[in-house]
């Protein structure tokens, strides 16, 4: 299983939610950060179906990895399988909820497909295994992560709320000007690193 | 030999999550028989849960108007639920006012059959029948647009409201491997009950349009659900306005022969707008209707008229066109089709005429 780094879960948790944010340090799952954020209600929409997914999604990939694709020596297939593996579970995802969780279907409902390629979940399962987390790590990286994800995408909506009456310049407004916001947020998540080392 | 472990493996657990998603699919999609009562007992199904409203009640012959097939972007499929089934998805949101929420209306294609429904629907979808018909006649009226003349064959006739329209289904061709069903205007009268006729403009990159332009000839049997819609004439006005481009001639067509037929006392002005004189059609019909009728008059008008068109008509934007020939909205309605830019530019011109929202009709597509 390669020796696990020495760094408690509970630091990741918090590392994943400020210093190294998925988003705003690794500037994964754009797309959706981007385009989704027009709307706070919307925007912690996507955020919790992303924080749900990300916990189900790093659980089976490192249970998969560790007791499957090791010992079969399928190692070198983990982008591809992860990436089934991650479609796969957020069908069943969705269905369950349909079916047992309806009020919390209606409101992740349109946001479950579209997280299926989402690259900050897939980015999450490669991680844990380049850095070799340990269960309990990995567990709370996905549950930092996910929140990470869904603080950024809020605050980023809650941003662009405010400003969406302001007037632009053409060529800045719609996704330029969210760029450059998101760059300004990064820049100031920079000041949390130094609170916790990971990596 | 990697190789083909590689390939073996990847099967074999691709298999084992498609197993796992269908077993899913059977275990938690799978939501039994259910009773849907529609108008108070008027009529009662029992049927296998699942599934969208929309498309249960089209398996039982319950035809609701929905011109997007499902994919709540036309907001068209609206049931009234006497039963709250939770609330309303972001997806309906758009298409449902603060009211309408209030009395439970939903769209059918986005509430999902999972229990015993109990719905109210306007009485008279159950008119709403599905047709077989044979294509009798394609005339090629312009470059883009074609006119299409279907003999009913079961039902073998058809009641509907001048202005009225109809839903194709589409079949799959080369790469399109989806049916779709599309509304097109009913371009013929309501007296002739044993026939249909459409005008369908060929979008390009449409499904539909391509599929009737492109793979149907004379001959051929097609289907079509309606007759849907509410764009019919209303009473209270002496002077009719008739303002329509490109294949949103269809429905006024439908509606002026109607008039004439019924010999009702109306005055009726039909602005039809075009670019250049190659999108004109259906011109000696029209003007012919005008020498024979004295209360019909017929205002083409071209909005990019190029020298050698030798065009003698209204030039102009079809709202400057009507501005100029309608003094204000006392006694008159307006009846658009056309396309949603043309509509808007419409509507705006008219209110600012004198003419109350209320006494314009539309019909957008």
């Amino acid at each position: 299983m390669g020796s696990a780094p020495a760094i408690s879960p509970f630091v990741i948790f918090l590392a994943s939610i400020f210093t190294s944010n998925m988003v705003l340090s690794n500037f994964l799952g754009m797309c959706s950060f981007i385009s989704v954020s027009s709307e706070y209600k919307t925007a912690t929409g996507l955020g919790k179906a992303v924080l749900l997914v990300m916990v189900f999604t790093t659980v089976i990939n490192w249970l998969l990895y560790h007791y499957v694709m090791v010992p079969l020596g399928l190692d070198y297939l983990r982008y591809l399988l992860f990436i089934i593996v991650i479609a796969a579970t957020v069908q069943i995802i969705e269905m369950f909820l349909d079916r047992y969780l309806t009020d919390l279907h209606m409101k992740l409902g349109i946001f479950l497909p579209l997280i299926t390629v989402n690259c900050a979940i897939l980015g999450i399962s490669l991680f844990m295994i380049i850095r070799s987390y340990s269960f309990l790590q990995t567990v709370l990286f996905g549950i930092g992560s996910g929140l990470g994800w869904w603080l950024a995408i809020a605050a980023l909506a809650a941003i662009r709320e405010k400003m969406a009456g302001n007037e632009l310049p053409p060529g800045l407004a719609g996704p330029a000007i969210t760029f450059i916001i998101t760059g300004i947020m990064a820049l100031a998540f920079v000041g949390f690193s130094g609170i916790f080392m990971v990596m | 030999m990697t190789v083909l472990f590689t390939v073996l493996s990847l099967s074999v657990l691709a298999t084992v999550l498609a197993g796992l998603v269908s077993l899913a699919d059977f275990r938690l999609n799978n939501y039994g028989v259910c009773t849907i009562d529609i108008n108070d007992g008027s009529r009662r199904f029992e049927v296998k849960g699942g599934s969208s409203l929309l498309s249960t009640l089209a398996s039982q012959k319950v035809f609701i108007p929905s011109a997007c097939g499902g994919k709540a972007t036309c907001g068209l499929c609206k049931v009234t639920m006497l039963e709250s089934v939770g609330p309303i998805l972001p997806t309906e949101e758009p298409y449902i006012s603060e009211k309408e929420r209030e009395a439970g209306v939903r769209l059918a294609c986005q509430v999902k059959v999972k229990q015993d429904l109990k719905i109210k629907i306007p009485e008279e979808l159950f008119n709403i029948k599905q047709y077989r018909t044979r294509v009798a006649e394609i005339v090629q009226l312009t470059h883009d647009i074609k006119q299409f003349r279907f003999e009913l064959l079961e039902p073998k006739t058809i009641d509907f409201k001048a202005g009225q329209y109809i839903q194709i289904d589409s079949k799959p061709y080369d790469k399109v491997r989806e049916a779709v069903s599309r509304a097109y205007s009913i371009s013929s009268v309501p007296s002739e009950k044993n026939i249909v006729e459409l005008i369908i403009r060929l979008v390009p990159g449409g499904i539909c349009t391509t599929f009737m332009h492109e793979h149907v000839s004379e001959g051929d049997e097609i289907t079509f659900a309606g007759p849907f819609g509410d764009f019919y004439l209303r009473d209270g006005a002496d002077e009719l306005i008739f303002i329509a481009g490109g294949s949103g001639l269809a429905p006024i067509r439908s509606l002026v022969l109607d008039i004439l037929e019924k010999n009702l006392d109306k005055k009726m002005k039909f602005f039809f707008g075009a670019v250049r004189r190659r999108d004109l059609y259906y011109v000696d019909f029209f003007q012919e209707l005008e020498r024979k009728y004295s209360n019909f008059e017929y205002i083409p008008a071209l909005s990019g008229a190029a020298p050698e068109d030798e065009w003698e008509g209204e030039t102009g934007l079809i709202t400057d066109v009507v501005a100029r020939h309608v003094p204000d909205g006392v006694n008159r309605q307006a009846y658009l089709c056309g396309s949603p830019g043309m509509i808007n530019a419409c509507v705006n011109v008219l209110t600012k005429i004198g003419f109350d929202r209320s006494a314009i009709f539309f019909d957008e597509f």
